[in-house]
């Protein structure tokens, strides 16, 4: 029986239960003669909750168990003679995993019964024939420690399944029984169901928090790692970056940094002005018809996906300033330019700034206005002595979204910047951010030992500091603007 | 009539037979809302230098025939005003006249204080800013201190005048908002419910407030409150399904009205 399968078969149960749960409450208040505390339905629900969670929990904890502790077991066995020469152990592990993988799809064939398994052990050339017919492609013939590996591999799988179907059949029918039973007009069962839901909606959001520390922690335990290889202060202040792949690098991430702060600046300069005009148009001056049209026609922007920004970057803007602007002044020659990145990801961003601040306008009280036409001002007196006063708190907070958006951006910046390392003032010269040199670092095959590709964490730890401080802080602005009116 | 006080009716008695000139008069005014007309032809007179009260059931037409006197009403795409309104004998609707100068003439109180969130200062100093009416700090000073005092609120926030306008209590911020409409020196105030959201000591301040202002200003003023029309008022309109129903000095309007219709309002019969 496959987890799916278990799963359907409760999820039976479940719905059973909550019959079962709605007709025993009704027949029990009939033969009391008693008032149900709660509808029956909530009766139903208790029964169907005590049924399916307890049991879907305990498959999903054994679902992620179980491969840790078989794995553990089964490794523990494979003598170090059949690991290569300079391999390692969890490679050897991934081909016992295939072996049995195949083995079982070779049984399931019927092909092939339990008993000639015994006779394969006996042949060991034929093994690697057999299962490249079920499409497992073995690179070296099966050493015989590997192949008992994979058998009891095998082994403990089945019956580690088996046990896990009762063990989840089990629960689901006792914790049904036991809710049933309990059934009497008296119990609450309508805070027990709203008990079981605010559990569920609790445990949701932990699962996004829990995420967002496992990402940190894991950054963090690479970061702390790399600054065991590298010193901290050249990572912090040296100015140059160019990493060797045969050791001795400078990793400094000033060129880095500097060259997200450049871009993000042209790309804010171009968003926040027009994003600005746009939203204050749409609040203030455009028909409802008008603003109906327009406001989704310029959220489209920001639904585009950043890689044809890259492309109209790449194709467009870059040859256009190129031919048009750094040449003929003498300041460059290359297509790829902070200019380039900067207008096209400014393009990208003018829509966050826009809807946002529009919104946030159109929250200021309509009573604000009144006041204002009340004592004789106009409109656009009205817009800058009152209106956008009041918005202010709300529009920076806009801006510094947009701003965090434009720090994490990667392939706008790879298309349009391009990818060399540089601290310079001409806008019309190539350079890269952080995002693009985290990519950059990781491609390739390597393994995370060395400190060239460890920088990616150290890198992608403080972009996330960046990020996460600029969020704070707008949603600390936000959140004291939404306090003033009320 | 028990529920006015002696000496509040002797008080309308007295004021309410000054004879006075009009300062606004509405003439044959319609108002339409897309479809919905929601004033028929309404005449009213506004004399000078008095408080005249609009009183009616709710959804009759006070606050639309209010905003007709300075055309707040422009603000709505889908109102639209018909027959003419005259200030000092001049149609406010004609296209030679300049809204903004209007409502500089005709200031506006709405029914829930509205401070803009500035300080205290800047709230008072808003409209003389706007209409240029002072340029040197201390002129600024001075118009914000006399509005404040005038509209007697001075006192209570002399010493936090920076502190925001927001962060006053209820009745305070309404004052503020009176002050901020004399700051403009405007000759006619109009006061939507002034007093709806504040509670009966903050608004019996705000009623004496109403009293002294009509020394120097015309006030017309929209309530639900009998006692308060009773209180502030020398001349009272009773409006009902946007028909001006009856308008005469108010003693007469609480004693011995014309119209069975007022009587029954007054008496809270229906509205
Ligand atoms: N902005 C608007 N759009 C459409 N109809 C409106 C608008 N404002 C008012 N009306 C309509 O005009 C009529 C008169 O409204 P108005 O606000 O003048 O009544 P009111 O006498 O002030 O009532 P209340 O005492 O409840 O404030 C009502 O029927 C109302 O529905
Ligand atoms: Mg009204």
């Amino acid at each position: 029986m496959t987890p799916g399968i278990l799963t359907i078969i409760v999820l039976v149960l479940t719905m059973a239960g909550y019959i079962l749960g709605r007709r025993r409450a009704l027949a029990v208040a009939k033969r009391d003669g008693v008032r149900l505390h709660s509808l029956p339905g909530h009766y139903g629900q208790a029964v169907a909750l005590f049924t399916a969670v307890p049991a879907l929990l305990l498959m999903g904890a054994w679902l992620f168990l179980q491969p840790l502790l078989i794995e553990n077991q089964i490794s523990s066995q494979i003598p170090d003679s059949v690991i290569p020469e300079g391999g390692a152990r969890s490679l050897v592990m991934a081909d016992v995993r295939r072996i049995a993988g195949g083995l079982d799809r070779l049984v399931e064939a019927g092909s092939f019964g339990e008993d000639d398994l015994s006779s394969m052990r006996a042949d060991f050339t034929s093994v690697r024939g057999r299962l490249a017919e079920v499409g497992v492609a073995l690179g070296s013939d099966v050493a015989p420690a590997v192949f008992d590996a994979a058998e009891s591999y095998r082994g403990i799988a089945n019956t580690s399944s088996l046990l896990r179907n009762a063990a989840v059949l089990a629960t689901a029918l006792g914790f049904g029984f036991l809710a049933l039973r309990r059934i009497r007009p008296t119990l609450r069962a309508r805070n027990v169901s709203e008990t079981f839901i605010r559990s569920l909606l609790i445990g949701s959001s932990l699962v996004a928090i829990l995420t967002t520390f496992g990402i940190v922690a894991s950054l963090l335990f690479e970061t702390i790692h790399f600054f065991r290889l590298y010193p901290a202060r050249d990572f912090f202040f040296s100015t140059v970056w160019n990493p060797q792949f045969r050791g001795g690098s400078d990793l400094g991430i000033l060129p880095l940094l500097w060259g997200t702060f450049y871009v993000s600046l042209v790309a804010l300069l171009l968003a926040v002005p027009i994003g600005l005009m746009i939203a204050v148009y749409l609040a203030e001056y455009s028909g409802k018809a008008l603003r109906s049209f327009a406001k989704p026609a310029i959220e489209i922007l920001a639904g585009i996906p950043t890689i044809v920004y890259g492309l109209f970057a790449l194709i467009t803007v870059g040859p256009f300033l190129r031919d048009w602007i750094a040449q003929p002044l003498g300041l460059g020659s290359s297509s790829s330019s902070v200019l380039t990145a900067g207008l096209v990801m400014g393009i990208m961003l003018i829509p966050f700034v826009s809807s946002l601040s529009d919104d946030v306008i159109n929250a200021v009280p309509q009573a604000m206005r009144d006041g204002s036409y009340g004592l004789g001002a106009t409109q656009s007196e009205t817009i800058m002595r009152v209106i956008m006063p009041a918005a202010l708190p709300g529009i920076v907070g806009a801006i510094l979204l947009a701003a965090s958006r434009a720090i994490g951006e990667t392939m706008i910046v790879v298309m349009g910047a391009g990818a060399a390392a540089r601290l310079g003032l001409n806008p019309l010269e190539a350079m890269t951010t952080v995002t693009v040199k985290i990519v950059s670092q990781l491609t390739g095959d390597t393994e995370f030992a060395s400190p060239e590709t460890l920088v990616a964490f150290a890198l992608g730890l403080t972009l996330f500091v960046f990020t996460l401080g600029l969020n704070i802080l707008a949603l600390y602005i936000v959140r004291k603007y939404r306090e003033q009116y009320e | 009539m028990n529920m006015l006080t002696d000496a509040a009716v002797e008080e309308t008695l007295q004021s309410g037979s000054k004879p006075a000139a009009s300062k606004m008069a509405g003439k044959d005014v319609t108002v339409h809302y897309g479809e919905k007309q929601a004033l028929f032809g309404v005449n009213l007179e506004v004399p000078e230098r008095q408080v005249m009260a609009l009183i009616g059931p709710s959804g009759c037409g006070k606050s639309t025939f209010l905003r007709c006197l300075n055309r707040m009403n422009d603000t709505i795409d889908i109102c639209r005003v018909g027959g003419s309104i005259l200030l000092d004998g001049e149609d406010i609707y004609d296209p030679r006249i300049d809204v903004v100068e209007l409502r500089a003439r005709v200031g506006m109180v709405f029914q829930k204080p509205n401070p803009f969130p500035k300080s205290i200062y800047e709230n008072v100093a808003y409209g003389p800013r706007i209409h240029g009416l002072a340029s040197k700090k201390s002129e600024f000073d001075e118009v914000v201190e006399t509005s404040l005092q005038k509209a007697g609120l001075f006192n209570e926030v002399k010493d936090r005048l920076q502190e925001p306008g927001t962060g006053l209590s209820g009745g305070q911020q309404q004052r503020l908002c009176i002050a901020r409409a004399i700051a403009v020196s405007p000759e006619v105030i109009l006061m939507d419910e002034p007093c709806s959201a504040l509670d009966p000591i903050a608004t019996a301040k705000v009623e004496e407030l109403i009293d002294e202002l009509r020394e120097n200003y015309t006030i017309v003023i929209v309530t639900h409150s009998m006692q308060q029309a009773a209180r502030v008022s020398q001349r009272t309109a009773m409006f009902h399904l946007g028909n001006l129903v009856e308008e005469g000095p108010t003693d007469k309007m609480f004693t011995n009205p014309d119209d069975k219709r007022t009587q029954d309002y007054i008496t809270g019969r229906f509205g």
